[in-house]
């Protein structure tokens, strides 16, 4: 009995085993990414795995964008870094102040011989995570820009047309008092009010977020996010919560369960949004650009990303970099790109995945998805709309949030909130640019 | 009289304690050393480079009245989460205390919750609170009270507390109904003859009786509240609506493990250290006194 439980530990083991034939060079990769997103990256390097016998890719998952940092972190420490570690955007800056532990990419693919051409990636992706030289730094993976989802239904029902144009805050304001007055419960949701509501805002409407091109030109950067644009929206949006116009839910995107149930008219959500909206949607939705207020800034500018890109560990052995680059060439080929933007909703990073996906006739049968493309890439970056690097910024998008808080209560106007969050922030990039210096 | 045993020599009892003390060492006394010393720098992630900054964190963190505003969260919410812990558990011990038919199966089942991990608890808890799908709001919502622990910092304290207090409620009745089962049936049974009634007995000679285990007990939950419930403020509030739910283990652990300021952090936890080390002097020194053993 024993023996046979050992045979079937032993069988159990060698069946499970990521590494199939030894003598291939093993590449890790530890990824943040579960459910359907889980599987079409398990599709990824399968593919990958399958189309040479150099080198055999082993991707492991390690809980969410926090934990998968902290994960990579403590395993650098460890000396037992992973050789590709996915990391969101807010985690850039704390990569690019880690010189030692991190191989930049356009190193990585030099040395490597892979196909690389940095001109091939669509400018607004891979400027967030490009040194001011112009140097890739890390590869983007996943990137998704926010856009307004529309309840077609709910417009309906409250006798206001679908079609209406959604393109301002003005209008938008003016279809949420229709929505009120015909009794919906809930006219406007958000996720992620700080990316949304202040980041894209602002690179939006070309104010600024922070000081020295909001972080990309140095560590003594300052919050600019109590500017008096951002006061105005933010103050629009808290009357709009007393009024009942805007419901919120949550910190993260508790509001898309309210908007997929259809309880919810308009909600502002990252593009990548789609796969959860078209599977579970049983109303007629549609899709989009983020509105902006008319005669703000030089809105409408271009929205930047969220999501998240691949950094190379350093510390490992020239031949397994060399797996690397060919993996993340593979990554960025057009067929694959293409494939990954049309499963999931996210930006494609190279112009020619979305031609490809153009001349398939995708954007034709699913109008909308084109959308969170042209809203990024219409216009060239400036250096309010290039994105944000900054230290610390999981706990500073904590302090906005809580800073937020208090104006949907209405505890606190959102002159008062802003200046407290860019208060409290500041101290952490006092300590951040301590850190790094 | 009191008795005492004398070794003769010193190999056994050194032998005898050694384990303890080398368990303490590795498990305690290393790691609080670490957190002494890391709290004087402020180092970056990757731990490639950091910087002696003497003092500076704490500095840092005492002029910050956020962090000072949560002290008094973290008081509030341990006083609530000890009672709220405890009361009920005494409660349903003594009720368990007097069945005869069945008290196996009630014990069981009111043992269950502890073996829930406390952020799974947490998630229970958020699913029966959900503002939009959760059953205990609906019902709420039936009654005309809008919940709304997204917003409303008292409905989000009062979540956290009963989902911390929840799974201790289980582990405290254990130790209440271990204890009331050895308070002697005799003098109970003397009272019961002088005419004494169920709750004068139970003021006047059970929960005397009980005070060394209820004292021991509020030692564990108070310390339990100061340190084992990030998991629960992690999956239910973290920390908000604003800060009315960010106390300071939750800090301790938010700054170390997602804002990667190792430094603050092991700052924080000196600082906790501390403040729960004095507290655990003042209980014993003013409330074990009116201890008997």
């Amino acid at each position: 009995m024993k023996n046979l439980m050992l045979g079937a530990i032993a069988a159990g083991t060698t069946a499970f085993s990521p590494i199939a034939a030894s003598a291939q060079i093993e590449v890790q990769f530890w990824h943040a990414f579960t459910g359907r997103l889980g599987e079409l990256v398990a599709a990824q390097v399968e593919e990958f795995n399958g189309s040479q016998d150099e080198y055999t890719v082993v991707a492991s998952h390690k809980g969410n964008y926090s934990e998968t940092l902290n994960a990579g972190i403590a395993a650098f420490r460890a000396g037992e870094q992973p050789h590709i570690l996915m990391v969101f955007e807010v985690g850039t800056a704390t990569m690019m102040g880690a010189q030692g532990a991190i191989k930049p990419v356009y190193e990585v693919m030099a040395e490597s011989g892979a196909e690389f051409d940095p001109d091939a990636y669509i400018g607004s992706v891979k400027g967030y995570y490009t040194t001011t030289d112009g140097e890739m730094l890390s590869l983007p993976y996943n990137s998704s820009t926010p856009v307004l989802w529309v309840n077609r239904d709910a417009l309906e029902g409250a006798g206001i047309d679908p079609d209406i144009d959604l393109s301002t805050w003005q209008q938008v304001g003016a279809v949420l008092d229709d929505l009120k007055a015909a009794g919906h419960e809930c006219p406007l949701v958000t996720a992620w009010q700080s990316w949304i509501h202040l980041e894209n805002f602002s690179a939006y409407h070309d104010v600024s977020f922070a000081t020295q091109d909001n972080g990309f030109a140095g560590l003594d950067t300052e919050l600019a996010l109590n500017g008096e644009a951002q006061v105005a929206h933010i103050s629009a949006m808290g009357q709009w919560a007393q009024d009942g116009k805007f419901i919120y839910t949550g910190r993260r995107n508790e509001g898309g369960a309210n908007f997929r149930a259809g309880e919810c008219a308009l909600f502002t959500e990252s593009s990548a949004g789609y796969a959860g909206i078209s599977a579970e949607a049983e109303f007629d939705f549609d899709v989009r650009p983020l509105p902006y207020w008319e005669g703000v800034g030089n809105a409408p500018q271009n929205t930047i990303i969220g999501g998240a890109s691949l950094w190379v560990m350093e510390g490992h052995e020239a031949e397994e970099y060399k797996g690397v680059g060919e993996f993340l060439a593979f990554l960025s080929s057009t067929p694959v790109q293409a494939e990954w933007h049309q499963n999931t909703g996210y930006l494609p990073i190279t112009a020619a995945a979305g031609d490809a996906t153009r001349a398939a006739g995708f954007y034709e049968d699913n109008p909308g998805t084109d959308i969170a493309v042209i809203q990024m890439t219409a216009k060239q970056p400036t250096a309010n709309s290039k994105g944000l690097r900054l230290g610390s910024f999981d706990q500073i998008r904590g302090i906005i949030d809580e800073e937020l808080e208090g104006v949907w209560s209405g505890d606190k106007t959102a002159q008062e909130a802003l200046d407290s969050a860019a208060e409290r922030g500041n101290q952490l990039l006092r300590r951040f640019e301590q850190a790094n210096g | 009289m009191e008795k005492r045993v004398t070794f003769k020599g010193w190999l056994l009892p050194v032998c005898l304690i050694a384990p303890q003390v080398f368990i303490s060492a590795v498990f305690f006394f290393y790691p609080a050393a670490q957190a002494v010393w890391q709290s004087l720098f402020i180092p970056d992630p990757f731990g490639l480079s950091k910087q002696f900054v003497g003092l500076g964190n704490f500095e840092f963190l005492l002029t910050d009245r956020f962090y000072r505003a949560s002290f008094l969260t973290t008081a509030i919410f341990s006083v609530l989460v000890t009672l709220v812990s405890m009361i009920p558990a005494l409660f349903l011990a003594v009720l368990a205390d007097r069945l005869i038919k069945g008290a196996g199966v009630y014990r069981t089942l009111l043992i269950w919750p502890y073996a829930v991990a406390p952020a799974v608890a947490g998630v229970l808890w958020l699913f029966m609170f959900n503002t939009r799908v959760g059953v205990v709001s609906w019902y709420l919502g039936q009654l005309g009270y809008d919940w709304n622990h997204v917003l409303n910092g008292g409905e989000a304290m009062g979540l956290v507390v009963v989902a911390s207090a929840w799974g201790r409620i289980s582990y405290n009745f254990l130790f209440f109904f271990a204890a009331l089962q050895s308070v002697p049936k005799s003098v109970i049974e003397a009272a019961a003859i002088d005419g004494a009634r169920f709750w004068r007995r139970f003021f006047t000679i059970v929960l005397p009786l009980l005070s060394p285990t209820t004292f021991f007990l509020l030692v564990v939950n108070v310390v339990y509240s100061f340190f084992e419930t990030f998991g629960v403020i992690h999956t239910i509030t973290s920390g908000g609506p604003q800060q009315s739910t960010t106390i300071l283990v939750y800090k301790v652990f938010s700054d170390g493990f997602v804002g990667q300021d190792l430094g603050s952090s092991s700052a924080q936890s000196v600082i906790l250290l501390i403040v729960v080390g004095l507290l655990t002097v003042v209980q014993f020194k003013y409330i074990e006194r009116r201890v008997h053993y």
